[in-house]
């Protein structure tokens, strides 16, 4: 075996793993904050890709501009949607908050599908970041050393965010007790809104990095998103770092067991689901309550 | 805050078991055995084995309060188990069916030893996850022909005697799989069984001092409900003669769930109710050049946000049976 198919495909799954990273931080945070298992992450990635192919194809707006509104754009249907139905979920049973995201997941696939249908559009890379480095033992194309420096940029900043600064100081307190949050003058509905918005536009901020790699399609973020379950609880479902570092790690791994063992390659990380599972039912970094 | 919802409807409940209503039941029965008369028979057959799939997944949800998100792994495995049995071993349908169901079972067990380790919205998520795991392994595998999915499969005969290609011998067939589930499920239910899950769910801690073994109950309505959501899947396999990767994808467990939900969860009948209503859309909706996937996704999110109980729930709490 080359080195050339092995770190190609060690590229591929940093990429793969930078997605993966981006959509299950923002998972967590839905997750630890609110109590939804929000199974239309998926849904937020592909809106963020096809907010970025709109942008271009209707306003002639091109990937910088989609890189800055695209995920803005996923970040308010979120809070839209939040404000106006999601928030019903709280009081009830946690299962109709997964349900109520399925069947908003299934709307908008569906109706995307029904004015776009799943051939992949092209959404091409900016001509800053076309060509790429040879790096003596491999050829590095510049757009994907870009994603996977946004991607980390956006991880470990918003880690910053919320482990540093009084926003985050906030929003974990409202994740930890929300009527003593309450008490103290905060308002926690606009929190929960906002900590929402902050969850899928990072998954939209997936789907403009991934639109040059993977083009754009309606079912793009369907079969994405239970990988992300199986990466968060691998992960341990509250922990942000732990989202992230195994986000990588996995997309890795997944990449590497392309170049060992093809076949195994999408089953991969759902066997470690299943071994991490049965050792340590509360994830790698999570605390069993 | 405290106007709009009452306590009881903040969590998945069910009402209590009633007696068993022979007038209902028999009505049920005159309506299983006339319906072929009024409704293309093989339609009716497929919409049975959806129907019987749902009561199944609802065995799980209704008296344990599981959801489990991956029943789909369960309906799939056990349909390309029977299609094989039957295209490629030339085996009756019954003895097909026997080992789809077993097949089911025992993936059952696999998924049920894990997933039961976590409960409510974990659970969910590891089925869901594992279920793609079956799914991938659906594409790998070389009898199952991958994208093609096992095609034309033959019927063949039932009990040796009747041809299954007659669709009246097939919808009565169907039937009887649909009855003899269906009284399973309804018997398990009001068992001391059934009575012990709903105390499980109802209060686990309680459960666990007072000495059951929680888990194994739980282990035990998982393997049930995967073994008869199998013997669903057998069923519909020989039924519309094709078993696919359809039949294994996360969007036929998220079909199931809508049908439990829709009917009524933790009703007997509303499963039925709902299995009925959704085959029915999909069917008529093919034609008419709506999204048929969008419409469902908007009856979920209707149907949670106005009448969490479900069709025939809403109706049992009108009569005021609740």
């Amino acid at each position: 075996m080359s080195t050339q198919v092995l770190f190609g495909q060690l590229l591929v799954g940093l990429i793969n793993g930078s997605f993966y990273a981006l959509l299950a931080l923002g998972f967590a945070i839905i997750f630890g904050l609110l109590g939804i298992i929000n199974i239309a992450q998926g849904t937020f990635y592909m809106i963020g890709a096809f907010g970025g192919w709109m942008l271009l194809n209707y306003f002639g707006l091109g990937y910088w501009w989609g890189l800055l509104l695209a995920p803005l754009i996923a970040g308010i249907v979120g809070m839209a949607l939040e404000k106006t139905l999601i928030s019903r979920m709280y009081k009830l049973d946690h299962i109709y908050g997964l349900l109520l995201t399925y069947g908003l997941m299934m709307f908008i696939m569906g109706t995307f599908i029904y004015f776009f249908q799943t051939a992949p559009r092209p959404y091409p890379v900016p001509p800053e970041l076309q060509g790429g480095y040879n790096l003596g033992f491999m050829f590095l194309p510049k757009y994907r050393a870009w994603v996977v420096l946004v991607s980390l940029t956006f991880c470990l900043g918003t880690w910053f965010v919320i482990e540093k600064t009084s926003v985050g100081r906030n929003l974990r307190a409202a994740t930890e007790n929300p009527m003593l949050t309450r008490a103290f003058g905060i308002n926690v509905p606009a929190l929960l809104t906002f900590g929402f918005g902050i969850g899928v536009a990072l998954a939209g901020l997936g789907g403009v990095l991934a639109g040059p790699i993977y083009s754009v399609s309606p079912i793009m973020g369907g079969d994405l998103v239970i990988v992300v379950f199986a990466i968060v609880v691998v992960g341990g479902m509250q922990s942000i770092l732990g989202a992230v570092i195994t986000g990588l790690s996995l997309g890795v791994l997944e990449g590497l067991t392309k170049v060992f063992y093809a076949q195994g390659a999408n089953m991969v990380i759902f066997v470690i689901m299943f071994i991490v599972l049965m050792v340590k039912p509360a994830g790698l970094f999570g605390q069993e309550k | 805050m405290t106007t709009s919802t009452s306590t009881t409807d903040t969590k998945i409940s069910a009402p209590p078991v009633r007696g068993t209503d022979y007038a209902w039941y028999a009505a049920g029965l005159l309506v299983l055995l006339i319906v072929p008369f009024f409704i293309y028979p093989l339609f009716a057959a497929k919409v049975l084995c959806y129907c019987l799939f749902a009561c199944a997944f609802n065995l799980l949800l209704g008296t344990s309060g599981l959801l489990s998100f991956g029943h789909a792994a369960f309906f799939g495995s056990a349909a390309y188990i029977c299609g094989h049995a039957l295209k490629e071993w030339g085996l009756p349908f019954e003895l097909a069916a026997i080992l789809g169901t077993l097949t089911a079972a025992s993936l059952g067990l696999v998924v049920g030893v894990v997933s039961i380790r976590r409960q409510g919205l974990y659970f969910a998520m590891v089925t869901l996850a594992l279920a793609q795991m079956i799914y991938f392994m659906a594409f790998q595998m070389p009898f199952t022909h991958a994208e093609d999915g096992l095609t034309a499969v033959p019927r063949g005969k039932i009990l040796g005697l009747f041809d299954l290609n007659n669709l009246y011998v097939l919808y009565y067939t169907a039937a009887a799989v649909f009855v003899i589930g269906y009284a399973l499920i309804v018997r398990i239910t009001n068992s001391t069984f059934g009575q012990v899950l709903k105390a499980i769910r109802e209060n686990q801690p309680r459960m666990i001092s007072l000495g059951y073994s929680v888990n194994n109950y739980k282990l035990v309505v998982f393997i049930l409900s995967a073994a008869l959501s199998g013997l669903a899947g057998a069923t519909k396999t020989m039924v519309v003669q094709l078993a696919s990767t359809v039949d294994v994808h996360w969007a036929t467990s998220g079909d199931v769930t809508l049908m439990a939900l829709l009917g009524g969860v933790g009703t007997l009948f509303g499963p039925v109710v709902g299995g009925v209503i959704v085959e029915s859309l999909q069917f008529y909706l093919a034609d008419s050049g709506l999204p048929i996937q969008a419409v469902i996704g908007a009856i979920f999110v209707v149907c949670i946000l106005l009448f969490r109980h479900g069709i025939i729930g809403e109706y049992q709490r009108l009569r005021g049976k609740h």
